[in-house]
């Protein structure tokens, strides 16, 4: 009787060491499946969590704010929609009227005292809110393709443009050895390097990159993706004006803009043709497809980030209204999760991207 | 009013089972999705959030049902440690079942994210929109889910000891 005082702790008569193994076995194997569920037992899984590292280790001190397009001003108007939405999508913010926005602008760098001439992509961010509460979130960049169309490949282009942490500068080999295995970025590499500069937010055109599905009253799911154009005229400059005008470059231009105006876009629809791609955002559809004019936004001021109501909203792009759904662009799930990540930082790390005067109350 | 047989009556049993399975599925839908960035992500989250209403419903409907019906008594002789850890634990799955839906909607409200169950449907926020109440309620909705599954696990084991080890009524109360 091995087991007596065992059994006698248990209040058990009888032997008890069977049904503990059993009993063991469950809960090591309840435990086991929990553990690789949650990706404890496989570190080489890519997570949202690492893609999320990988970002704030490209330079600057990125804590508080966003890990990417951490440089940012926020922006509020209005979408004033023309109703032809309505015939391709259920959408409540497509049916005629006006929806307040609340927006954002931002360069695509992680480092958040980048200087605007750091990069030229440049992005919009918007939450357009229906009556019926229903909002719709999206984020939008200036280049007419993206550069990787798989969450793999953004991961390692990422890692390529992390600082070594020793000599503070990225490894030399790391870009080039990426561009040479990824041969779908080239597209976006050589719109980078010669899109002519501007000095503003305002003259860019934001495009949804990955496509998206519009479902209307019948149900009938179409492919699209979105384009906010630019209805102010593109301002060609040098890289070198533009950094000779500082850090504050863009949001200096964009407040005086606004103080002269609002500023507009028109919001187009652009329809797939069938075998045009939805899963890979690497790859434009044809100038020629067919647009449906959605409205126009109406950009009213800008206010800086740090007390901005732009701050604390995730742009999440799967925060969608009924009649808009995501398409099969692997990208989009990754950027949710990413965002996700991102936003649960630096909501806990807020002490460390401090407010300049009291938080404004939104809702 | 108390429980008049050794088991529960077929109502509690039913709510339990039930729930036991969606809990389960709630807890590994949760670190799943948090922990992938595939198109599966997308899917896990649209179930978490009305799999998360559903379950806050059906535990309030089972805390009445506990309240009406009762609970059968513990077996006289089981030891009062474990008499005790038996209460101890069932208070903290009660809480934890009320805790985590609450905790995740406050969150989702908090972190002025729409709480959308299904189609247009969608739960008003119930926490003010600020970045640091988010980031206590998001880090105590992982910690407080750890902590259900691990209670959970307990209670398996508990039950699981019941039926094979002592050979009481208490397994069966719920079957």
């Amino acid at each position: 009787m091995a087991n007596a005082p065992l059994s006698r702790l248990l209040g058990v008569q009888g032997p008890v060491g069977p049904a503990l193994l059993t009993i063991g076995l469950v809960v090591a194997s309840a435990t086991t499946l929990f553990a690789f569920t949650a990706g404890w037992l496989t570190p080489t899984r890519l997570t949202p969590t690492r893609v999320v590292d990988a970002l704030g280790r490209r330079g600057g001190d990125p804590i508080g704010h966003r890990r990417n397009h951490s440089k940012g001003v926020c922006f509020t108007g209005y979408f004033e929609a023309t109703g032809a939405g309505s015939a391709i999508s259920t959408a409540p913010m497509f049916v005629a009227g006006r929806y307040p926005v609340v927006g954002r602008f931002a360069i695509g760098v992680g480092d958040p005292a980048a200087s605007d001439a750091a990069t030229p992509v440049r992005s919009m961010a918007v939450r357009i809110t229906a009556p019926d509460g229903q909002e719709w979130r999206s984020g939008m960049n200036n280049s007419p393709v993206f550069v990787v169309s798989t969450p793999e490949a953004f991961y390692a282009l990422t890692l390529a443009s992390d600082l070594d942490p020793k000599t503070g500068k990225p490894d030399a080999g790391a870009m080039g050895a990426f561009i040479a295995g990824h041969p779908e970025s080239a597209a976006f590499f050589s719109w980078a390097k010669s899109a002519p500069w501007t000095g503003s937010f305002a003259d860019k055109t934001y495009n949804s990159l990955n496509a998206f599905r519009f479902i209307d009253r019948q149900g009938v799911s179409r492919a699209v993706r979105w384009a906010m154009e630019a209805v102010t005229p593109a301002a060609s400059i040098s890289l070198d004006t533009l950094k000779a005008r500082g850090p504050g470059a863009l949001a200096n231009d964009l407040q005086h803009r606004l103080a002269a105006g609002a500023l507009r876009w028109r919001l187009n629809a652009i329809l797939a043709a069938p075998g045009d791609p939805t899963a890979n955002s690497t790859l434009a559809w044809p100038a020629s497809r067919s647009k449906v004019a959605l409205g126009t936004l109406v950009v009213q001021s800008a206010q800086a980030e740090a007390n901005g109501p732009c701050r604390d909203y995730n742009f999440d792009p799967l925060i969608l209204p009924t009649g808009i759904a995501p398409s099969d662009d692997p990208l989009l799930a990754a950027r949710s999760a990413s965002y996700a990540v991102s936003f649960d930082r630096r909501t806990a790390e807020a002490a460390r991207y401090p407010r300049t005067t009291a938080p404004e109350s939104s809702r | 009013m108390s429980s008049t047989g050794k088991r529960f009556s077929a109502a509690q049993r039913i709510v339990h089972w039930f729930m036991a399975v969606m809990i389960v599925a709630m807890l590994f839908i949760g670190i799943g999705m948090v922990s992938t960035l595939k198109p599966q992500y997308w899917t896990l989250v649209s179930i978490h959030k009305p799999l998360g209403a559903a379950i806050f419903l059906l535990v309030i409907l089972r805390l009445g049902l506990r309240l009406w019906k009762g609970a059968p008594p513990l077996p006289l002789d089981l030891p009062r440690w474990q008499a005790a850890a038996a209460r101890a634990s069932h208070l903290m799955l009660y809480g934890l079942m009320f805790a985590m839906p609450l905790v995740g909607w406050s969150m989702l409200s908090a972190g002025g994210y729409p709480v959308v169950l299904w189609g247009p449907m969608r739960l008003p926020p119930i926490a003010p929109h600020n970045d640091q109440l988010h980031a206590v309620l998001r880090s105590a909705h992982t910690w407080l889910a750890l902590l259900l599954f691990a209670t959970i696990l307990m209670h398996v084991a508990a039950a699981l000891f019941h039926a094979l080890a002592r050979k009481d009524d208490v397994f069966e109360s719920m079957t």
